[in-house]
C-alpha cells in the first residue's frame, strides 16, 4: 500500500513522523522551563516553528526576559518568511489556502516541496509534510508536556542536557562548510563571554547581532549562491525517507 | 500573566513573518544578500542557544554535566542519529554524569 503513495507523499510522511515525534521533547522542556500546559500548546498551535519554539523556552529557562525570548524566536522565524516567498512562487496558493500554507511553512515542508521537480509532487510534498507535522507535532507536544509535568525536577532526568542536544541537533545540518563553523564559533564564544555581564537572554541576541554584522560586511563581496537559503534536511531524515536506497 | 502576552505576541509575530513571505514580491528572493544574511543569523542564533544552554546558569558561566551532554549529542550527530535520538542521548549523558 505504501508503494502506491507518490514519492513526495512518502518522503513527507516519513519526515513528518521523525519530526513530529520530537514534539515530545519540546513539550517536556517547555513545562520544565516554567510554562504551563496551555502556554506550551499555544506555542505549538499558533507559533508552530520548532526552532523559534525551542528558542523561546531556551531563553525563558535561562532566566531571560519575555522580550529577549520574543526577539530570539522572531529572529529564528525570519527564515520562514524566506521560505514563504519560495513556496508562493512555486505553488501560488489563493485566498484562505494562502493563510493555511503560511502556517505550515517550515523547514521540512519547504525542503520536501523544493526537492521535487513536478508541480503536482511539489504540492503534495508541501501539504502532506506541513499538515502531517502540524498534527503530530501538536499531539506529541501535548504528550510531552503531560509526561514532563509528572516527571518532577527536570534536572534530575538531565532534561537540561536534552535542550543542549536539541539545539546542537538543529544547528548541525547547517554546518556545511568552514564558514558556517566559523560563524557558529563566533556566536558561541560571544554568548559565553557576555553571559556574566548582561542579563540572561541578551547574550544570545548580542551574538546574533555580531554575526549579522559580519554577514552584512561579507555579503558585499559575495556572488549569489542560492543554496545558502535552501532549507536543509539532514542525512538522517533522508535515510528515514528511504531516499537513495 | 505577562508571560501569556509574550507567548501570544511571539506567536502573532512569527505567523506574521510567514505571511509576509506570501505577500512580498518574489523578486526580493533574487537579492542574494537577504538569503545569505538569513542563513547566517539562523546559524548564529542556534550556536548561541547551544552555548547558553550548555554553560549558563542565570548570569553565571558554569561547566557541569551539560558539557558531557553536548559531547555525547555531537557524537550521536556524527554517527548520523535521528534528531529524537540526539535529544535523548544529550539528556541521558547529562543525567548519568550528574548521578556520578
Amino acid at each position: 500500500m505504501i508503494s502506491r503513495l507518490s514519492p513526495a507523499t512518502r518522503i513527507g510522511l516519513a519526515i513528518a513522523i521523525a519530526t513530529g515525534l520530537y514534539g515530545v521533547s519540546f513539550g517536556a522542556l517547555s513545562v520544565a522551563s516554567g510554562l504551563d500546559l496551555w502556554q506550551t500548546m499555544v506555542l505549538s498551535l499558533l507559533l508552530f516553528s520548532g526552532g523559534s519554539q525551542f528558542g523561546f523556552i531556551g531563553v525563558i529557562s535561562a532566566g531571560g526576559s519575555g522580550v529577549a525570548a520574543m526577539s530570539t524566536a522572531v529572529l529564528l522565524g525570519i527564515r520562514n518568511g524566506v521560505y514563504g516567498m519560495q513556496i508562493n512562487a512555486l505553488l501560488r496558493p489563493r485566498g484562505i489556502t494562502k493563510l493555511a500554507a503560511a502556517q505550515v511553512t517550515i523547514d521540512e515542508s519547504t525542503a520536501v516541496c523544493t526537492s521535487q521537480v513536478e508541480v503536482r509532487e511539489q504540492q503534495r510534498g508541501f501539504w502532506v509534510t506541513g499538515v502531517a507535522i502540524f498534527v503530530l507535532w501538536n499531539l506529541f507536544t501535548f504528550l510531552g508536556a503531560i509526561v514532563g509535568d509528572a516527571a518532577g525536577d527536570p534536572k534530575q532526568w538531565g532534561l537540561d542536557g536534552a535542550a543542549v542536544g536539541g539545539f546542537l541537533g538543529l544547528l548541525w545540518p547547517r554546518l556545511k562548510n568552514g564558514e558556517a563553523w566559523a560563524i557558529a564559533a563566533v556566536a558561541a564564544v560571544t554568548t559565553v563571554m557576555l553571559t556574566p555581564w548582561i542579563p540572561s537572554g541578551l547574550p544570545i541576541l548580542a551574538a546574533a547581532l555580531v554575526v549579522a554584522a559580519i554577514g552584512f560586511v561579507k555579503s558585499r563581496h559575495r556572488v549569489q549562491r542560492p543554496e545558502d537559503s535552501a532549507p536543509v534536511i539532514d542525512d538522517a531524515d533522508r535515510r528515514i525517507a528511504g531516499e537513495g536506497q | 500573566m505577562t508571560l501569556w502576552w509574550w507567548i501570544l505576541g511571539t506567536s502573532v509575530l512569527c505567523f506574521g513573518t510567514k505571511c509576509l513571505g506570501y505577500v512580498v514580491p518574489s523578486k526580493i528572493m533574487d537579492n542574494p544578500r537577504i538569503a545569505y544574511m538569513s542563513g547566517i543569523v539562523t546559524i548564529g542564533l542556534l550556536a548561541a542557544l547551544t552555548a547558553a544552554n550548555t554553560v549558563s546558569s542565570g548570569q553565571n558561566v558554569v561547566f557541569d554535566a551539560r558539557i558531557g551532554g553536548l559531547v555525547a549529542a555531537a557524537i550521536a550527530l556524527k554517527l548520523k542519529a535521528p534528531f529524537i535520538v540526539v535529544v535523548i542521548v544529550g539528556a541521558a549523558a547529562t543525567g548519568v554524569l550528574r548521578l556520578i
